[in-house]
């Protein structure tokens, strides 16, 4: 080690005596060729490949006739299984799609048996997602409520928000004020517009056409810019609240409004120059993952999807919700129920609420953005100095929250993926004795056989994206 | 509550009463939902009576499977509420049929026999609260993994911080 010249053309001859740097070197090494030998070579006989795993639950059930079965191969209302069977069942393939596959929007996982290129049967396996949302509600107030429902399906926070505060509105037999209602309206028609954006972007993206995705995303940003500017968040925005909205709209969202709706208008046209005529994309939608009525309704498969088969029901028409009755729109549904309807039917219903937006835009009454009671909502930080009232009822609105009558209730309204449902159960308490959600996405989930099956494995992410599931509304 | 009331009797009410003409024992609430003119009703029956109403809504013209859940009622007996929302597109109006039953005997009649939706609802309601569905076909755990111990939306699971157990895929030897 004196010779300094000799070290440093050769640093490493004299390495392994130096403290430290000896010993993993040859170790490593050794570990790998034992694992070369015993995993690809097969010299070593400790571990032979094994093909019998159990799944538990998330094995596919034996094929019979029984009602599981069918349903995993998508059967069991319409037969429309129409290609015939070449080999054995025995000799079918199992290939495992997720829960960490692109294409799956977050972590569902897919057991697809397959013969040659064809779907035979489909298990959609979730919970990767779970997080106990319902149970976590359990423990938060009616007024913390909304922080936790937002995160649910992230892409339509506003839904999530209204569809709670409209139940425990409903609960306490309160009313809001008009102003409250409009701007509710104009959220969530926006985040309907947001979220059928990121639905382009992603459909697009599965099926090849990666310039819709640049263009889609591109556009949401306009309306999360919107968001941000009102809310403060980008998403979980948690600005519905029972009794109202959380503030005001900001100074000068009319311009804002009016320009985004310019910008959109113009992105759904060139959308549709850019897809409806492609001769790709029309051969990887028309006619793959078909839905019939029937279907649909037996499976709970609700919005846009249920409106591509034919079904013409939306909430916003049947059961109308924050005063949405006085704007004019039209429903748009489809006819063949594929995946190219529904996305024909996805941009239409962004045209349709960016003309609710107008209308809202047009119409904005003024007065309160939430309601007056101070039992429900917070008094105005002025008042907190001046009133002792007004102190008492912040402090107790903000430590115990406040009672709901007992009783249960349902309401829902037309999220971007169909009925968002909330269902509450009261024991007069501060907090919810349970509450439950009606996920659009969970029934779009379990509906995703159905449209499988029969069709060819590449068309499996091209009906995945057009059944539009959010993970997070699926697993709460 | 200001959301129920006793109205007058209109076609909902007389669809109603013919889905629940053969259930014995069954109560009516009637709601409105918040916002909006329109009605809902709740009809809780017993549940040897809860297959053949479902059955009768559905031939009734309630014929879309919406939703399927569960409460824990804890304190009050019976226990566990199961229930069917269903919605009939042709008069527009929404039907929620629920049952009870006991914490030593939680077992519901399986609805997916009409509607095949109901097969993941049930399979939620099997896993987080230990309701058992005879005749359902595939009824396991759904959300949580296999060896979960437990149903956690019972009420008397506590809230916390439970270490995740992750699978192992067992695999033989």
């Amino acid at each position: 080690m004196s010779d300094t010249t000799d070290t440093a053309s050769e640093p490493t001859a004299d390495m392994d005596t130096v403290p430290g740097h000896e010993p993993e070197a040859p170790s490593v090494a050794d570990a790998r060729r034992e694992a070369h030998d015993i995993w690809v070579s097969g010299t070593e006989e400790r571990f032979p490949f094994s093909t019998a795993t159990n799944e538990g639950a998330q094995e596919m059930l034996p094929e019979a006739d029984d009602p599981g079965a069918a349903m995993q191969a998508g059967i069991a209302v319409d037969d429309d299984y129409t290609s015939e069977p070449t080999v054995e069942p025995e000799e079918r393939q199992i290939i495992n799609m997720g829960p960490q596959h692109p294409s799956t929007h977050g972590v569902l996982r897919l057991h697809l048996e397959i013969e040659g290129e064809t779907i035979r049967r489909v298990k959609p396996i979730i919970g990767y997602l779970h997080t106990g949302m319902e149970k976590t509600a359990e423990t938060l107030t009616y007024a913390q409520g909304a922080t936790n429902v937002t995160r649910m399906d992230y892409l339509a926070p506003f839904h999530n928000e209204l569809a709670f505060s409209l139940t425990v509105e409903q609960l306490l037999g309160l009313e809001v004020p008009e102003r409250a209602s409009a701007i509710r309206v104009l959220m969530t028609e926006l985040n309907r517009v947001s979220s059928h954006l990121l639905w382009a972007a992603t459909q697009g993206m599965d099926i090849g056409a990666l310039s819709m995705m640049i263009y889609g995303w591109r556009e949401r940003e306009t309306c999360l810019d919107f968001f941000e500017k009102t809310t403060g968040l980008r998403m979980n925005h948690n600005y519905i609240r029972v009794g109202g909205v959380a503030a005001d709209l900001p100074d000068g969202w009319e311009d804002d409004v009016a320009s985004l709706i310019a910008t959109i208008t113009v992105g759904i046209d060139e959308y549709e120059e850019l897809l409806n005529d492609n001769p790709i994309f029309i051969d990887r939608t028309m006619g793959v993952g078909v839905m019939t009525p029937e279907e649909c309704k037996q499976y709970g498969v609700t919005g846009p999807m249920a409106r591509a088969s034919g079904l013409n029901w939306d909430l916003r028409k049947t059961n109308p919700y924050c005063g949405i009755e006085q704007y004019e729109f039209d429903v748009p549904t489809g006819l063949h129920g594929d995946v190219f309807d529904r996305y024909i039917v996805r941009m239409e219903e962004m045209r349709q609420s960016l003309r609710i937006v107008q209308q809202v835009m047009d119409t904005m009454p003024s007065g309160d953005y939430r309601s007056e009671d101070r039992k429900v909502t917070p008094p105005p930080r002025k008042r907190i100095d001046e009133s002792m009232e007004a102190l008492i009822h912040h402090f107790k609105l903000f430590t115990e929250g406040f009672r709901v009558p007992e009783g249960a209730a349902y309401q829902s309204v037309e999220g971007p993926r169909g009925e968002l449902g909330c269902y509450l159960v009261s024991k007069g308490g501060a907090r919810p004795w349970r509450m439950h959600w009606r996920a659009p996405s969970f029934a779009a989930v379990q509906a995703l056989p159905v449209m499988m099956t029969d069709s060819l494995l590449a068309d499996v992410v091209a009906s995945l994206a057009s059944a539009d599931p959010v993970l997070g509304d699926v697993d709460r | 509550m200001a959301s129920e009331h006793v109205s007058e009797s209109t076609t909902d009410d007389a669809l109603v009463a013919s889905v629940l003409k053969d259930a014995d024992g069954a109560t009516v609430v009637e709601q409105q939902y918040a916002s909006s003119q329109t009605r809902y009703h709740r009809v809780a029956v017993p549940v040897d009576g809860y297959v053949a109403a479902v059955s009768a809504a559905k031939d009734a013209g309630f014929d879309m499977f919406v939703d399927l859940y569960a409460v824990d009622h804890f304190a009050q007996a019976p226990r566990f509420e199961v229930g069917v929302n269903l919605v009939s597109m042709s008069a527009n109006h929404r039907i929620i049929i629920s049952t009870r039953v006991p914490y030593d005997d939680p077992t519901v009649p399986t609805v997916t026999g009409l509607f095949i939706g109901a097969n993941f609802y049930e399979r939620e309601a099997y896993d987080l609260f230990g309701i058992d569905f005879p005749g359902h076909p595939d009824l396991t755990r759904i959300l949580l993994p296999d060896e979960w111990d437990g149903y956690p939306l019972r009420k008397d699971a506590s809230v916390g911080a439970i270490p995740v157990q992750f699978k192992e895929g067992s695999v033989d030897l």
